[in-house]
């Protein structure tokens, strides 16, 4: 018998169960350490009993469990709630579980206002909200924390499948899985010349690509931020870096911050104005700023009333 | 009284859905359901974002086809700035999106969809997984691994991520193309052919000729279907436009920007799923097995239904095949498995054709981009179907309003039909058992939700 796993996914898109997928064929052999209890991307384990007669939500025990996913409904609360009672060591898998990800930026709004848009499109007939058999909705977006206690927070949009491995081989071996704490500039290779003469940050993301010599190795590049673009690796934890370079600045693209808040409990939107401020930059210039929230809105950093005052200052 | 079966969760599918099936008092089918359980609204948190960032904000909708929504939000905000693609660039964005093809059909038919095959329908659910593929067949198992890995890494070392993609661009794509990097794509692609083949010719062979039977008939509807198709009327999975096909065959071709002329969304009170159908055939929509109104289906069948033709020799030749075997269109809901492979062979040929083009390391890959007012409609062909932005722009170039139909949506309708197909025909008198409520999850997994 191997060490058991259950997997759930919440508020999510499945990227981090495709993440573990892309362990590779070093998954093959960790199949062989652990057994899979519950994980419904690749198994058929019911909640309510493999006939559906069940009247409790039901998960087996489990020594870890990993949780992919935001909180956004009771449903989501329910399967988290049994996740921690059943699982020994708990994970946050993904930038959704540990800060909230990409959905949490519907807390601008408050997730209400996010569904009635869906269903008032030009294409969508006219209709009331459902509300029958489908789980009721939260206010908004949550991390996991927020809700329950947490043993260990991998984040990353994707996470990396690498990290994954480890994580997963140490718990099986009884050994303290080490996580990464630096910022994504510290894996960065490209070359930094210091301040330069930036004022003004170009677009937010870049309407003109990057200035390289795409013969040349990323070392040659220079650093993405000194040319004027947002690039938030300062702000950001590292974790990406697979082949020896940020995994977007491999495809010569600034950092948007996937991996979330370098520092625990940070802001990557203050922090990032930060320095912008510090390098004298314009902040101005940055055209929308709950964005350098995207992947962070969770922990009540994006709510309906932060948005109007970012919005008027 | 009567009796709900619920099944929860919908497992080995992308997404969160239930089944309900609510017998009568005499055990037989009354109703059934496919609940679709979670919606994020997308719509909404794009509002005020410069349009320039949303590709890399949508893609976050779907893990297993991110290429997909990054590209088609792409063209959208293309379309906005009035740009016209960097041709180069434009052929990058279809390089990633054809090789994310290849690897999504690989998950789904051999990670997914192959133990009901593989292990069998009624196995028991602790080995009824890939888990149990690899312990039943390890040599199979280990090559899949292997081949998905090899399709994931090609995006990785070319594009950065493979999932949640960056390097799609308004204006054309991020970086060029390095000779040594064309070379190294060309060997693997090749490589990864050689399995579509293999994969195609295992599955003839060896698992649909078993189940000839429950194909035809497990989860059997008739309806019309969606797809894009090139000017020659080839299957098409990057550009092109639209082509609806009724259930007797006949055909509406229109352009991607008239969408909201011929497809709406319809709203069912008990799931979160909305419902699309075609409003221009004027009948309504209504999900009666023996009359339904307005329901067609997307994703591989419907693709390989309204082509005419394929534009790659091998793919081609596994049509007509097909075609010869199941007619045009074919209704079996389980030949979704049977198209996906012979998509999987088209996808395979076509990401060779492109790195063969000569301009494909041509290093103009981004054309100029002004930031203004404007709407733009880009589609591309998910996995699961037609997959549609359509966005409108402040003149700072920031998004105002937007409207997405992404490829589920179009089969919400028909998964529902193919739910109750299954369900009524295989419960009868409250008789059934694990391996039967697997059957009618196997309806719905064909469709790859």
């Amino acid at each position: 018998m191997g060490v058991s796993v259950a997997e759930e996914w919440l508020h999510s898109c499945s990227g981090c169960e495709i993440a573990i997928l892309n362990i590779g064929e070093p998954l093959i052999e960790i199949l062989g350490l652990i057994d899979f209890v519950h994980i419904p991307v690749l198994m058929d384990h019911k909640y309510y009993g493999q006939l559906g007669d069940g009247k409790e939500l039901e998960i087996p025990e489990a020594v870890v469990g990993i949780v992919s996913g935001g909180v956004a409904n009771e449903e989501h609360l329910e399967v988290l709630e049994v996740m921690r009672k059943q699982c020994k060591v708990l994970i946050a898998l993904g930038t959704c579980a540990t800060h909230g990800g990409i959905p949490a930026l519907v807390n601008s709004w408050g997730l209400k206002e996010g569904i009635k848009c869906s269903y008032s499109t030009p294409t969508t007939d006219p209709c009331e909200i459902p509300t029958k058999v489908v789980p009721k909705p939260f206010d908004r977006v949550y991390a996991l924390d927020e809700k329950v206690e947490i043993d260990m927070f991998i984040p990353g949009c994707p996470p990396n499948s690498q990290l994954i491995a480890e994580v997963i081989t140490a718990l099986v071996e009884g050994k303290d899985p080490v996580l990464p704490r630096k910022a994504v500039c510290s894996t960065c290779p490209t070359r930094r010349e210091g301040k330069g003469g930036v004022k003004q940050v170009r677009r937010f993301r870049f309407l003109q690509n990057a200035q390289f010599d795409h013969e040349k190795p990323i070392d040659d590049m220079r650093c993405l931020l000194e040319q004027g673009l947002t690039c938030m690796g300062l702000v950001t934890a590292a974790g990406c870096a697979k082949q020896g370079a940020p995994s977007c600045i491999i495809a010569r693209v600034p950092c948007s911050g996937c991996f979330g808040p370098v520092r625990k409990d940070g802001n990557q939107m203050l922090d990032m104005m930060k320095i912008l401020a510090r390098n004298g930059i314009d902040d101005k210039s940055v055209v929308d700023r709950c964005s350098l929230l995207r992947f962070s809105g969770a922990h009540g950093l994006l709510s309906p009333v932060a948005s109007r005052v970012a919005m008027e200052e | 009284m009567t009796k709900v079966i619920n099944i929860q969760p919908v497992t080995r599918i992308e997404g969160h859905a239930r089944i309900a099936i609510h017998l009568d008092d005499d055990g037989n089918v009354n109703d059934a359901f496919l609940h679709i359980m979670s919606l994020r609204g997308f719509e909404k948190f794009i509002e005020g974002r410069p349009a320039e960032e949303v590709p890399r904000i949508v893609s976050q909708i779907c893990g297993i086809c991110p290429w997909m929504h990054h590209l088609s939000s792409t063209k959208a905000v293309d379309g906005c700035f009035g740009v016209t693609p960097a041709p180069t660039g434009d052929k990058l964005r279809e390089l990633c999106q054809t090789m994310a093809h290849i690897n999504d059909k690989i998950l789904h038919f051999f990670f997914l969809a192959a133990p009901d095959f593989v292990l069998g329908p009624d196995s028991d659910f602790s080995v009824r997984n890939v888990i149990g593929l690899v312990k039943k067949a390890p040599e199979l198992a280990t090559k899949v691994v292997k081949m998905r890995q090899l399709g994931q890494m090609m995006l990785e070392r070319f594009a950065g991520k493979a999932i949640h993609p960056i390097a799609g661009v308004v204006g054309g794509f991020s970086k060029p193309m390095t000779e040594e990097e064309r070379k190294g794509l060309l060997q693997d692609t090749r490589t990864l052919l050689d399995f579509a083949l293999f994969a195609m010719d295992f599955a003839k062979t060896k698992v649909f000729p078993e189940y000839e039977a429950t194909m035809a008939t497990l989860g059997a509807i008739t309806t019309g279907f969606l797809g894009t198709v090139d000017n020659s009327g080839a299957l098409n999975l990057y550009d092109g436009h639209l082509r609806l096909m009724k259930a007797n065959g006949s055909i509406t071709d229109f352009p991607v920007n008239e969408y909201d002329q011929y497809l709406a969304e319809h709203v069912e009170d008990w799931t979160y799923g909305k419902l699309a159908y075609a409003k221009c055939w004027g009948e309504g929509f209504s999900m009666d097995l023996n009359a339904p109104k307005g329901i067609y289906r997307a994703n591989t069948l419907a693709r390989i239904n309204v082509a005419d033709r394929i534009s790659t020799p091998q793919a081609h030749g596994e049509l007509e095949e097909f075609r010869e075997k199941f007619g045009r269109p074919a209704q079996g809901t389980l030949l979704y498995h049977w198209a996906r492979l012979i998509e999987l062979v088209y996808a395979c040929e076509r990401t060779v054709e492109l790195l063969l083009q000569d301009d494909i390391t041509d290093t103009f890959v981004r054309a100029k981009v002004e930031p203004k007012a404007g709407r733009g409609i880009g589609a591309v062909e998910a996995p699961r179907g037609t997959l549609i932005n359509d966005y409108t722009t402040d003149a700072n170039g920031l998004i105002v309003k937007a409207n997405m139909i992404i490829g589920t949506t179009h089969n919400v309708a028909p998964m529902n039909m193919s739910v109750k197909q299954a369900a009524t025909t295989l419960i009868k008198n409250g008789v059934y058992d694990e391996g039967l409520l697997n059957k009618v999850e196997m309806a719905v997994r064909a469709y790859d939700p």
